[in-house]
């Protein structure tokens, strides 16, 4: 049996000026857990140092902009759930309020009320969501549980209230399908009792954990320079210290009349718009949503959950350029009416799309593991990606 | 700062251009010649519209025009001006790229590209973004024929029989009848 020499092989190389380390081209995706979805991403790596990550969209591509031009202006509500699957009540209520402008309709009280109680309650579910698996993606499983458990209470309510637990087709233009009844207000309370004092749990468990702070901080630091030149939204830009929500800067629906701060990134664990930022800014926003709940469970108008629209809605000829505020940034919508029921054109703006954009920029010669945390903080959705 | 403050300051800016004001409702546009917009987003840049947010592609044949929207927002003017550079019909159409202004341009120009076919002067790397590289024709465009195979592969597509597309007759495939 030969003998393994330890002396030998070593001395043999020592003229390391012949050694060169080869690039490797890396295929991470589509089908990886860490890419939240179909996301390729061609990463050249040398040794464990990305070199560049080249994100390869469109796996999850389904027409929704060519969909719409072919239905009417509420059939394409179910497509619209489809967009950003994780938040589709968001989604819905962004469509519903770019129609209802342009056709000028006033949505009842009454909707107005349950809409921003559900939009928030799917902002709470979403940003549990992203909370459970950046843990997973960074190592900790344990957050992931967690999150989802929360997350079920949620769709409970969701599916007492429309009968579906992931895609809704509830926000309708002119109000919502289904009134609320005091049955599911008390489950929406009991749900706001329960989730209050679990966020700062989750803190103390993942956002102040050791570990996690030293993933996650100084790693894909985004400043506000990057975010305005992407045309970054939502919690991106927010964590680059930059106030800027539009429920609060450019009110829409109900959001004037409503008392709540908008949290944002200070940098205090390492570089202003880092990982960590990014992670705190959407668990404090949970605490805002339950906040803005609370203000309106108990005051629910009494009326119509529905205004009076005819079968078939006809806005007037014209276009709209209308933004609204979703967990994942601001969903833009640009709807041309040429006068008939279908939409001439719907374009769909994604915050998603723009956030994987900038990943190759975050890239260079940071860690393989740093990029999985960078892609995991941005919290993409690959159905609003690609639409 | 409203729309007609907008519209005079640039007007102003650059004398000698065109710009039109297009009444649609209830958002106007400014319509101006291709090779003025990489200026006019520059000016308006200065003027505290600082984000680009969308770039959309919507295709006339009625007026034989395809139309480049271009939404460009401002955070301390809490307003969005909307601009529109409206180009001939038909292929091989081409428009100066943002790219030098605008790292978020790069993608929101790809997808016009591959939705509308207009041809960005400049961009850095022309290629189709949601669609296969390989792909036929624009998708977005209003005479565009869905292929019946890719590769060999029948395209199963709801609206490949049913005539012509934006007929109000035709049932809807999913949703909105129930």
């Amino acid at each position: 049996m030969a003998t393994l020499d330890t002396e030998q092989p070593l001395a043999k190389h020592q003229a390391t000026e012949n050694l060169r380390t080869d690039e490797l081209l890396l295929n991470m995706g589509p089908q990886h857990p860490s890419t939240h979805g179909v996301l390729r991403v061609i990463v050249k790596t040398d040794g464990e140092i990305v070199k560049a990550a080249h994100p390869e969209i469109g796996y999850l591509h389904r027409c929704f902009e060519k969909h719409s031009e072919n239905v009417d202006y509420m059939s394409v509500m179910p497509y619209v759930d489809r967009l950003d699957y994780l938040a589709s009540m968001n989604n819905e209520q962004g469509f519903a309020i770019a129609v209802e402008k342009m056709l000028g309709l006033e949505v009842p009280r009454r909707a107005e009320y349950i809409r921003v109680i559900i939009a928030e309650l799917q902002r709470i579910a979403s940003h549990l969501m992203a909370f459970g698996t950046y843990g997973l993606d960074l190592g900790a499983f344990t957050a992931f549980m967690y999150g989802f458990r929360d997350r079920e209470m949620i769709l409970d309510i969701f599916e007492s209230v429309c009968g579906a637990r992931l895609l809704y087709n509830y926000m309708w233009i002119g109000g919502v399908a289904r009134d609320i009844t005091p049955d599911q207000v008390r489950m929406i309370k009991s749900f706001c009792e329960y989730f209050k004092p679990k966020i700062d749990e989750y803190n103390t468990l993942v956002s102040y954990n050791k570990i996690f702070i030293e993933r996650t901080r100084d790693v894909g630091v985004i400043d506000l320079d990057t975010c305005k030149s992407y045309g970054l939204t939502g919690v991106m830009l927010r964590a680059a210290g930059f106030k800027w929500d539009l429920r609060k800067d450019m009110p829409y629906s109900i959001y004037k009349e409503l008392e709540f701060d908008v949290p944002v990134g200070n940098g205090e664990q390492g570089t202003l718009g880092d990982c960590w930022d990014r992670h705190i800014v959407r668990m404090r926003e949970m605490a805002q949503s339950v906040r803005i709940i609370e203000q309106l469970i108990d005051g629910i108008p009494a009326g119509p959950s529905r205004g009076k629209i005819g079968k078939v809605p006809k806005p007037p000829a014209g276009e709209h350029w209308s933004r609204t505020e979703c967990p994942r940034g601001e969903l833009g919508f640009y709807i041309v009416s040429d006068g008939s029921t279908n939409p001439y054109r719907v374009k769909c703006k994604s915050p998603c799309f723009m956030n994987v954009a900038t990943l190759n920029d975050l890239s260079h010669g940071v860690m393989v593991s740093d990029l999985i945390a960078t892609l995991g903080s941005f919290d993409i959705v690959l159905g609003e990606v690609d639409r | 700062m409203t729309f007609d403050a907008i519209l005079e300051k640039i007007t102003a800016r650059f004398p000698g251009v065109t710009f039109t004001k297009g009444e649609t409702k209830p958002d106007p546009f400014i319509a101006l010649p291709k090779e003025k917009i990489v200026d006019v987003v520059k000016y308006l840049n200065e003027l505290g519209f600082e984000s680009l947010h969308c770039i959309s592609g919507v295709d006339y044949p009625k007026t034989n025009t395809t139309e480049v929207v271009y939404h460009v927002a401002s955070f301390q003017h809490r307003t969005t001006v909307c601009l529109k550079v409206i180009l001939p019909r038909g292929d091989g159409q081409s428009i100066p790229t943002l790219c030098g202004l605008y790292r978020g341009a790069n993608w929101l120009e790809r997808e016009v590209f591959d939705m509308n076919g207009v041809t960005f002067e400049g961009h850095p790397d022309m290629r189709r973004i949601l669609c296969p590289e390989d792909w036929v024709g624009y998708p977005l465009k209003k005479d565009y024929v869905t292929p019946d195979f890719y590769k060999g592969m029948p395209v199963p597509l709801y609206f490949a029989d049913q005539g012509e597309a934006g007929d109000p007759g035709q049932p809807s495939p999913a949703g909105g009848g129930h």
